[in-house]
């Protein structure tokens, strides 16, 4: 007996779909396909003419040391925040996880850094580091350590990696609450029985079984490093002291926007583009596998 | 010696709610208890305190010589099979059984040597290598005691494992739990709400309400001498009838020697038989319904024409028509008296 509602029109499933496709092919491919073509011109300063260069700006990109530059801090930044991120909201859930006191309040305060937009992330933690007023820096003046994100790189990169993770903690938090809460009761109940002190229970019973939900956030997070931290470097650091914090995604703005450079920062575009695809599909393709759903 | 002694245990949660209140027991080396009882009276609380799963708020639990009430789960040397048998799904069967001996510090030898036996005993051989999922209910319920029997621990413990079994399985494994205790020989605790599992199983029945014991002993003294109308309810399918007797009498019932107050009368379906005479005990219905099970049948009757309903079973399957009235009588040994107020038996 066919249960299924069928619907006979050829019509009305592409009439359903359209308003998401539209949005996609609006947002998303028209932009993508912009950037793509506009990597393949030279334009001059005031935008006066325009010259077809195939792939000119892609060597003058790669042949410049900065660019590699750049990406070395993209990989240091990003593998510190994922890491960062990842482990500290699995802590803080494992914590929320137990039967505490005041749990849901718990839960409700740790998901508020994420309504915060991460330009004001930023700023907060540029205010708190702030080496001459910040209330950090000037406690940790008076332990003695002198902090300053302003001349030093690590401090800056350091500071950032703070703010983006902080940020980002929120989310993964979230899921992996979830996560947790959906491993059944009883399985944990059979190991401590079978003899597993909680450490043990942990990572050979709860983490296996958390793994879709971290592969998942994983993938989330690279791609948030990537892209969604513009407004934290932005707004901590904007990219220095010396280019010490210029991440590829701030790069691109800032040889496109200041440096007037469309055609270059449209390359760096697509390049970025080129690997995020190609994590996310080596991510789907080699750390699924091992995964246990 | 692995005896487990409870005295006088008790188990309060946050809040105030008591779902153990006072619990007593004593299950000797190698005997198979049955907990039985209604859901919500506590009886899986009780084993889960046992286990050492839920704290004890009063009272002490013992495993052989030792206190265990403050003892982790993992040092109790017992093994638990859960309804959902909380298999780990990630793990092959073989790493599901190996996996308390491995936390355990076993040689690998040895390891190999009790699962690979276990698997053997429980049949479970070809799927050594295959992930829970891809088992049977069945199966994944053998793998469970398997990961139990490998620990060769001093109790076993089972919170309702055949519940989600389907009913011929769930014959077949009973009496398949019954062989591997019997040959192993390990005290067990055994948690179920039915009741005919539990008269099977059980070398001490134990029958809870409310948090509390209403009576314990072997499964046929408590459908001989049921002490409470609450067990005498319980015990037993079709169940006891139970007829609160008004010191008036009541119409269509005759008793040879009436109690002397207000009293619950209960007899069992299987002690009333047809007859014209009269009995010590004489109901006088008409018949409202009939069933036919094959090897014996059940009528059920209307006393005196509109009371309460009273189930008569007779051998054969020569059954009387619907609304034709007769006569059930009982012999006065099979006759249980109750009182009204207590619910205690009084004969």
């Amino acid at each position: 007996m066919e249960k299924r509602v069928v619907f006979n029109g050829k019509l009305l499933p592409y009439l359903l779909l359209a308003p998401q496709l539209l949005i996609t092919l609006v947002f998303f491919y028209w932009p993508a396909g912009q950037a793509v073509l506009q990597s393949f011109l030279v334009q001059d300063a005031f935008g006066l003419s325009t010259e077809f260069v195939w792939f000119e700006n892609y060597q003058v990109l790669f042949s410049k040391p900065e660019y590699y530059k750049s990406m070395l801090t993209t990989a240091i930044f990003s593998s510190l925040v994922a890491f960062f991120s990842l482990s500290i909201a699995l802590l803080l859930a494992v914590q929320a996880d137990r039967h505490i006191k005041f749990a849901s309040g718990y839960k409700t305060l740790l998901i508020w850094p994420y309504a915060v937009a991460p330009a004001v992330a930023g700023v907060l933690w540029l205010f708190m580091f702030q080496p001459s007023l910040g209330i950090v820096s000037q406690s940790m003046r008076v332990a003695g350590f002198e902090w300053n994100p302003l001349l030093r790189q690590d401090h800056a990169m350091m500071l950032v990696v703070m703010a983006a993770t902080w940020k980002q903690i929120s989310y993964n938090f979230l899921f992996f609450l979830a996560g947790l809460q959906a491993i059944p009761k009883s399985v944990i109940e059979a190991a401590a029985i079978d003899g597993a002190r909680p450490a043990r229970r942990f990572w050979t019973i709860i983490f296996p079984l958390l793994s879709p939900t971290t592969f998942f956030l994983l993938v989330v997070n690279i791609v948030y490093v990537f892209f969604d931290t513009f407004g934290i470097i932005d707004a901590a650091t904007q990219g220095g002291p010396a280019k010490g914090t210029e991440t590829m995604v701030y790069k691109v703005y800032s040889d496109g926007r200041s440096g007037g450079d469309l055609g270059g920062s449209a390359a760096q575009s697509v390049v970025l583009m080129v690997i995020v695809i190609a994590l996310t599909a080596i991510q789907f393709r080699y750390v699924e596998r091992k995964v246990q759903y | 010696m692995s005896d487990v002694r409870l005295q006088s245990v008790r188990k309060v949660y946050p809040g105030g709610v008591e779902a153990v209140k006072g619990v007593s027991l004593e299950i000797a080396d190698g005997q198979f208890c049955v907990l039985v009882g209604p859901s919500g009276c506590g009886k899986s609380t009780l084993l889960r305190m046992v286990a050492g799963l839920e704290t004890i708020s009063g009272g002490t639990c013992s495993i052989g010589d030792r206190e265990v009430n403050e003892v982790e789960p993992a040092d109790r040397d017992i093994a638990m099979v859960f309804q959902n048998y909380a298999l780990y799904p990630h793990m092959s069967v073989y790493d599901n059984m190996a996996y308390g001996l491995r936390n355990r510090g076993t040689p690998k030898d040895e390891i190999d040597r009790r699962v690979r036996e276990a698997a053997r005993i429980l049949e479970v051989e070809p799927f050594l290598e295959r992930r829970p999922r891809a088992l049977s209910g069945g199966q994944r319920q053998r793998v469970a005691m398997g990961r139990a029997i490998v620990r060769k621990p001093k109790v076993f413990l089972f919170d309702e494992p055949l519940s989600n079994l389907d009913a011929k399985l769930r014959i077949q494994m009973r009496v398949e739990i019954k062989k591997l205790q019997r040959a192993l020989a390990t005290t067990s605790i055994y948690v179920t709400h039915d009741q005919l599992e539990a008269m099977t199983l059980a070398d001490q029945l134990v029958v809870m309400n409310k948090g509390q014991v209403e009576q314990a002993g072997a499964p046929i003294t408590l459908y001989e001498r049921p002490i409470t109308i609450f067990v005498a309810g319980f015990i037993g399918a079709p169940p006891m009838n139970l007829l609160d007797l008004p010191v008036t009498g009541l119409p269509g019932l005759a008793l040879a020697s009436p109690p002397s107050g207000p009293v619950t009368l209960g007899i069992r379906p299987e002690h009333l038989e047809l007859s014209a005479e009269a009995g010590s005990l004489s109901l006088d219905l008409t018949v409202t319904a009939v069933e036919a099970v094959g090897a014996e049948s059940y009528i059920y009757g209307a006393l005196g024409g509109q009371g309460p309903e009273i189930i008569v079973r007779i051998p054969g399957r020569d059954l009387p028509a619907i609304g034709t009235s007769l006569r059930a009588i009982a012999r006065p040994e099979n006759l249980h008296f109750f009182s009204r107020e207590t619910g205690l038996r009084l004969n």
